[in-house]
């Protein structure tokens, strides 16, 4: 046992170590209260409908969301826009159909069960319009960033002047949260670039923290049925754990041998 | 094996039984003769079963929606997550169950290595386990690779290409595993079908695996040989049945926890990025599980070599009953070999470590002495302690140091004795 704690000591010091120096290249992210974190988590309903004005009138006009159709807005567990909303949302983008009978494409309003409007065709007219970088494609950003929220919480607001000495190339920008501070993209928000239609002030910080959480909900859209199946589930395990250890403790008290 | 011999009662179990005595088969196994001591480090057999079924199950159900294709299964994956009934479950449980599994299994292999259960006359059920874990691995990396995020893609580049390093037929052979010049579409193909057949094996192996240990039977704590059936010995149902339930639902609650609260923390963020030949991820990692071998591949300079060495990493395994000289089973009654086994512990977790880091500087040098101890350990360490070192005296049974009130008096220095 005293080795066995020896070693123990030894590989807790060698991590804790390794912790120290890593924490020590890192960037502190900006932090801000979530509240989808937590065993209760859940989105908040108005964030997540900013967060979508703020998506499509600022990040949609280069970043698609593929994965996404405009029926999710009206389900449970997301913004939760009534069925007329959303109906409205969709029928306000212009969605390509067909071919129709005489073999054309044409155009007509979206509906309920169309995907979400790409901004571009495809990857090489995005990368065309954008200086070679490809806007990613947002249903999934937050998970397909190892810091997810935090880190794009806090690019948005990351924009600052390059220190002094270094040289950016043209359409490249400083930001400190970026890995490598070299981003393609430009400082996207401004205070009052949107008006929120419950009055909410526009900061950046808002703004910043209402599209990240409905980036949040686009990519792990079932995050509140998650967390409520796995509270029900775990309480019903312990329970079941508890009520067997019993009837363990009672077959194995038939012999004398400890359990 | 149990010594009475079973009738049925009712007269078409009798009928029946006559043609194909599976009930003869189920008494076997419910009245089979376990010893009473087994501690919780025991459990984890009837825990890897139930992973693996539950692998199967869910896996069952994800084939019905995934599309093996280079240009859907991103796209069909998502489409599970989102648009299938409780897609999310199935995927995050089958997803986070590969680490589960992972973790009962290298608890099941640490657990025979502290308490000898590869030694005589148990050394088949330990190669044959060494095969599942062979195949568990096989399974879990060609199963990463489905989901074709960049981590698959660059996964399934990068330990392909391994295969380049036989020489002369290297390079032929790679293009045949991927069916082409890179991995593609066909890679992907053949990949889902094996990841599909494995379990399949693995199953069949898991039936031999336990069929091999119903012959001597388990092994147990203090590793002497006991007689089956007597007061040393428990039948496995209802005694042994109930405890590993409650240990199953005890890793159930740890499991539940990972899959509905931290569902990606196992996974790499890469992966929620569709496969793109064009970019390379930053660091290539494997899996958590994988780490250890693929710190000892990369700490050797040379390619064949390193490939060499990782597989010999585990294949080394499979001797060890013939490696480890010592007559006592159990660590409990070898205070050296319980030094250096600790040490083995600490081994393969740095490895384990360093290999998610990159192969450079100190952290190379680390990953260099603890290859190099790791081998040592089983190919010096282990064939010498048994013939240096000096045992504790092994009680004669499981019962008498509990029933006698002095155990030195219950200690004899052969088991031969005990055994006429």
């Amino acid at each position: 046992m005293r080795n066995f704690l020896r070693i123990f000591l030894i590989i807790i010091l060698f991590f804790g170590f390794s912790g120290i120096s890593n924490a020590a290249e890192k960037v502190e992210y900006l932090k801000t209260d979530w509240s989808f974190k937590g065993l209760f988590g859940k989105f908040d309903r108005a964030a997540l409908q900013r967060g979508y004005q703020v998506y499509t009138e600022v990040c949609s006009s280069c970043h698609s969301m593929k994965y996404l159709s405009y029926r999710n807005l009206a389900e449970e567990g997301g913004p939760e826009f009534t069925v007329a909303q959303a109906k409205a949302i969709a029928a306000s983008f212009e969605v390509t159909d067909g071919p129709n009978d005489d073999g054309e494409m044409y155009t007509r309003p979206g509906k309920l069960s169309d995907k979400f409007v790409m901004p571009y065709d495809n990857v090489k007219a995005a990368q065309a319009a954008n200086g070679g970088a490809y806007p990613p494609d947002m249903s999934v950003l937050v998970k397909a960033r190892g810091d997810g929220v935090d880190y794009i919480y806090s690019l948005l607001q990351g924009y600052e002047d390059p220190p002094v000495g270094m040289s950016l190339d043209d359409g490249v920008y400083y930001n400190k949260y970026m890995y490598g501070n070299k981003i393609k993209m430009s400082n996207q928000l401004s205070d009052g670039l949107v008006e929120y239609g419950d009055g909410t002030n526009a900061s950046v910080e808002q703004m910043a923290k209402d599209v990240t959480t409905f980036l949040m909900w686009a990519a792990e859209p079932h995050l509140e049925s998650r967390h409520q199946m796995g509270f029900k589930a775990i309480v019903y395990l312990v329970i079941l754990t508890i009520l067997v250890y019993f009837s363990m403790k009672k077959i194995w008290s038939r012999i004398e041998t400890e359990v | 094996m149990s010594d009475h011999e079973y009738t049925p009662n009712s007269k078409f179990g009798k009928w029946f039984n006559d043609r194909l005595p599976l009930l003869t088969l189920a008494s076997h196994l419910t009245d089979y003769p376990t010893p009473k001591n087994l501690n919780y480090w025991w459990t984890f057999g009837g825990i890897l079963t139930f992973c693996l079924i539950t692998q199967i199950v869910t896996g069952l159900v994800l084939a019905m929606h995934y599309i093996a294709h280079a240009d859907m299964a991103f796209d069909s994956v998502e489409h599970i997550m989102r648009d299938v009934n409780y897609g999310w479950l199935i995927r995050y449980i089958h997803a986070n169950g590969a680490s589960m599994f992972f973790l009962a299994v290298y608890i099941h292999i640490f657990r025979s290595l502290f308490y000898g259960s590869y030694k005589s006359p148990r050394e088949v059920i330990w190669i044959i386990g060494i095969i599942i874990y062979l195949l568990m691995m096989a399974a879990a990396f060609l199963g990463y690779v489905l989901p074709w995020g960049q981590m698959s893609f660059w996964g399934a580049t990068v330990i392909t290409n391994l295969f380049s390093a036989i020489p002369l037929v290297g390079e032929g052979i790679v293009t045949w595993l991927w069916g082409g010049y890179s991995v593609d579409n066909p890679t992907l193909t053949r990949f889902f079908t094996l990841h599909y057949l494995i379990p399949f094996l693995i199953l069949g192996l898991v039936v031999l695996h336990i069929w091999a240990l119903h012959v001597p039977g388990n092994n147990n704590p203090i590793g002497i040989d006991i007689k089956k059936p007597s007061k040393d010995t428990v039948p496995f149902h209802p005694y042994i049945v109930i405890k590993d339930g409650f240990a199953l639902l005890m890793f159930m609650i740890v499991f539940a926890f990972f899959v509905f609260y931290t569902p990606n923390i196992l996974g790499h963020a890469d992966n929620y990025i569709e496969a793109n030949p064009l970019v390379t991820p930053a660091h290539i990692v494997p899996e958590w599980y994988l780490l250890p071998f693929y710190a000892i591949l990369r700490s050797v300079p040379d390619k064949l070599l390193g490939v060499v060495a990782m597989l010999s990493a585990i294949l080394i395994l499979a001797a060890l009953p013939w490696l480890d000289t010592s007559k006592i089973r159990s660590a409990v009654f070898r205070p050296l070999y319980r030094q250096f086994y600790w040490i083995l512990v600490a081994d393969v977790l740095i490895l384990g470590y360093v290999g998610a880091m990159p192969a450079e500087g100190l952290y190379l040098l680390i990953a260099r002495v603890a290859t190099a101890y790791y081998f040592l350990h089983f190919l010096v360490v282990l064939p010498i302690l048994g013939y240096k070192e000096r045992t504790l005296p092994v009680p004669l049974s499981i019962t008498e140091p509990v029933l006698g009130g002095s155990p030195n008096l219950a200690l004899a220095k052969n088991k031969e004795k005990f055994e006429n």
